[in-house]
């Protein structure tokens, strides 16, 4: 199997030369990091050259790496899992934002038409938007929801809750009561934590 | 002349054959229909957001709710991920039982999905023969783990036991009497095993009667032939998987062609369509059926001959055993240290997917180094096909849509998260 994916990294390599970034072999899976501005053409060939033949787009799902331990650079990525039936192999490809303040990104919607949803999803969990889309509406949240509730920033509970009114006998919003809480903190230990034998 | 205008038409949140809260805006040209937009969304519960704030073992239940009528499945994609990031070996018992459960849950959905939509397009007696078999699965389940739903038996690592040596037995009660619970309970004195064998036996039996029931049927035929007509280049487009992909006649089935746990070692087929439109899909997972029960049959016959640990003994993964964890100090650090931080899983990210009943089940799992995920992204195999719905319908008749609903094995679970 590492053959394989060595093969698919050294094809990488030749065909695409620096228009993308250093493919990575991890867990047995292929990663290639690609910038913005090539990402489209990029992709377009991953499909069409016989050489990768990736028919199938997978998934494609936005990332915000803000909290990321140790991490320094662009906060939303999409990262799309590309599957080829004729060689077997997957790829992990991953298009980073080049404006944390306003992310845009090519949309993939002609390349595979199945990016449709997973792009109003992108956009409607993380607000990364993508230019060419042809239906870019929200899809998971409710009918006019404010805000992108996967962004690291945006609280578990939410900013507001809905119940019914019996005075003004309708349903209406308001700001959320529930008190946030942690009950297992989020904790990052060091390197070689509990292997030191003592301590 | 008149105005003639399209009629829109909304189809759910709340209808019999939405499975679940679909909401489908249809646009009308008399019975014609022209344009199918589904609205999902109504059963998010932010499950990808939820595990963010929940540690690597707590977030294992709610992969439960996902696509509640095929559980395991989504916890085995989860459990590999997880296993892989950590670099954990599973037990060669536990991964038998984890293919087992797996074709268990392959064969509950595919006899719901077969059930529901013959019900959903007029058939009304199916679903009573379907659910007559789900009962003794679920049966299965029960005894495996307590719980006939939302099971929580894999971990990662394993499963966290191993299978019961015997099964829930019927009682006698003022409406059964005494003949009647000894009849029931005649598959049930063996243990779990020999229950699932003798189910197996009956099986291939029941799956005829089905086939009486619907196969040749002329209304079934009728209602089902030649609708949502996916052609293969069309299906690879909109990245569908599964049945789905399998019945536009593609071969493509992820546990012989990347196989994962030991389904390498077991002999099965794919079925594959022809015509890729419903009444193929359908006759595919009839054989799918079929295939599982030979999954099965061989996974019971290695798993009596083979006794052994069915979780990993690496206690920074697993729990320690509670006889153990009594009795010496360092085990008892390990469960607490496990049951209150957690495992910390290394950095890195891994895309596990697996076949699920409904296609390709995958997770996508990024971790920093944390107790908790950094992020979980969750593929279901129902996202695709129902973004396909839309080309599905196009110019079928209004009563045509539920007949793609019940084909693309609509579960709304899975779809929102």
């Amino acid at each position: 199997m590492s053959a394989k994916l060595e093969r698919l990294c050294r094809q990488l390599k030749e065909s695409f030369g620096d228009r993308i970034g250093e493919p990575s072999i991890n867990h047995g899976e292929v990663t290639v990091v690609v910038p913005a501005a090539s990402y489209l053409e990029v992709m377009r060939q991953l499909r069409d050259d016989p050489a990768f033949s990736f028919e199938q787009l997978m998934d494609l799902s936005g990332i915000d790496y803000s909290d990321f331990t140790g991490y320094q650079g662009l906060r939303y990525a999409a990262v799309s899992q590309l599957l080829s039936l004729a060689h077997n192999w997957r790829l992990q490809v991953k298009a980073f934002a080049t404006d944390d303040e306003f992310p845009v990104l090519e949309s993939v919607v002609d390349i595979w038409n199945v990016a449709n949803w997973y792009e109003r999803e992108a956009f409607d969990l993380f607000g990364i938007h993508f230019e060419g889309h042809p239906d870019l509406r929200r899809i998971l949240t409710d009918y006019g929801f404010v805000g992108h509730p996967f962004r690291k920033d945006f609280p578990i509970s939410g900013y507001v809750e809905m119940r019914y009114d019996p005075e003004q006998q309708r349903v209406i919003y308001q700001p959320v009561t529930i008190e946030p809480r942690e009950v297992t903190p989020r904790i990052v230990r060091e390197e070689n934590y509990g292997k030191g034998g003592r301590g | 002349m008149a105005d003639v205008r399209n009629y829109t038409l909304n189809f759910g949140p709340q209808h019999p054959a939405a499975h679940g809260v679909l909401r489908l805006v249809l646009e009308l040209d008399g019975e014609v229909i022209v344009r199918a937009d589904p609205h999902i969304g109504l059963l998010h519960r932010g499950t990808e957001k939820l595990a963010e704030t929940r540690t690597w073992l707590q977030t294992l239940p709610y992969l439960d709710r996902l696509d509640y009528t095929s559980m395991l499945p989504s916890e085995h994609a989860y459990c590999l991920a997880v296993e892989r990031l950590l670099g954990v070996e599973v037990p060669i018992r536990a991964q038998y039982i984890r293919v087992m459960y797996d074709e268990i849950a392959r064969i509950k959905n595919h006899l719901l999905n077969i059930g529901t939509h013959a019900l959903d397009i007029g058939a009304m007696t199916m679903v009573l023969y379907t659910f007559r078999e789900r009962e003794d699965l679920f049966d299965v389940f029960e005894a495996t783990c307590g719980i006939r739903m939302h099971q929580a038996y894999y971990r990662p690592g394993g499963v966290y036991r191993d299978l019961p040596d015997q099964m829930p037995k019927y009682q006698e009660n003022r409406f059964k009497n005494a003949q009647t619970v000894k009849e029931l309970n005649e598959a049930r004195n063996g243990t779990l095993l020999d229950f699932l064998e003798d189910f197996t036996n009956r099986f291939p039996i029941l799956l005829e009667e089905y086939h009486t029931l619907l196969t040749d049927n002329r209304i079934w035929k009728q209602r089902t032939v030649g609708i949502g007509v996916i052609s293969p280049e069309r299906a690879l487009q909109l990245g569908f998987s599964g049945a789905m992909l399998r019945g536009s006649g593609i071969e493509w089935d992820l546990r012989k062609k990347q196989p994962y746990e030991v389904y390498d070692r077991l002999d099965f087929d794919i079925p594959v369509g022809v015509n890729g439109d419903t009444y193929d899909r359908y006759l595919v997972r009839m054989e799918e059926m079929a295939q599982s029960n030979r999954i099965i049959k061989q996974c019971i016959d290695w798993l009596r001959k083979n006794p052994g640990p069915v979780i990993s003994d690496d206690h920074k993964v697993a729990p320690p055993r509670r006889e153990k964890m009594k009795g010496s100090m360092e085990e008892l650090i390990h469960h607490f240290k496990l049951f209150t931080e957690g495992m910390h899983v290394p950095p890195g990210e891994v895309y596990a997917a697996i076949e699920h009943p409904k296609g390709e089940m995958a997770v996508w799992a990024v971790s920093d180094g944390a107790n908790k995920p950094y992020r979980i992204k969750l593929h279901t195999a129902g996202i695709p096909h129902l973004a396909a719905t839309d080309e599905m319908c196009r110019g079928h008749m209004l009563a045509d849509a539920t007949a793609v609903i019940g084909t693309i094995d609509l579960v709304l679970g899975d779809v929102d998260r």
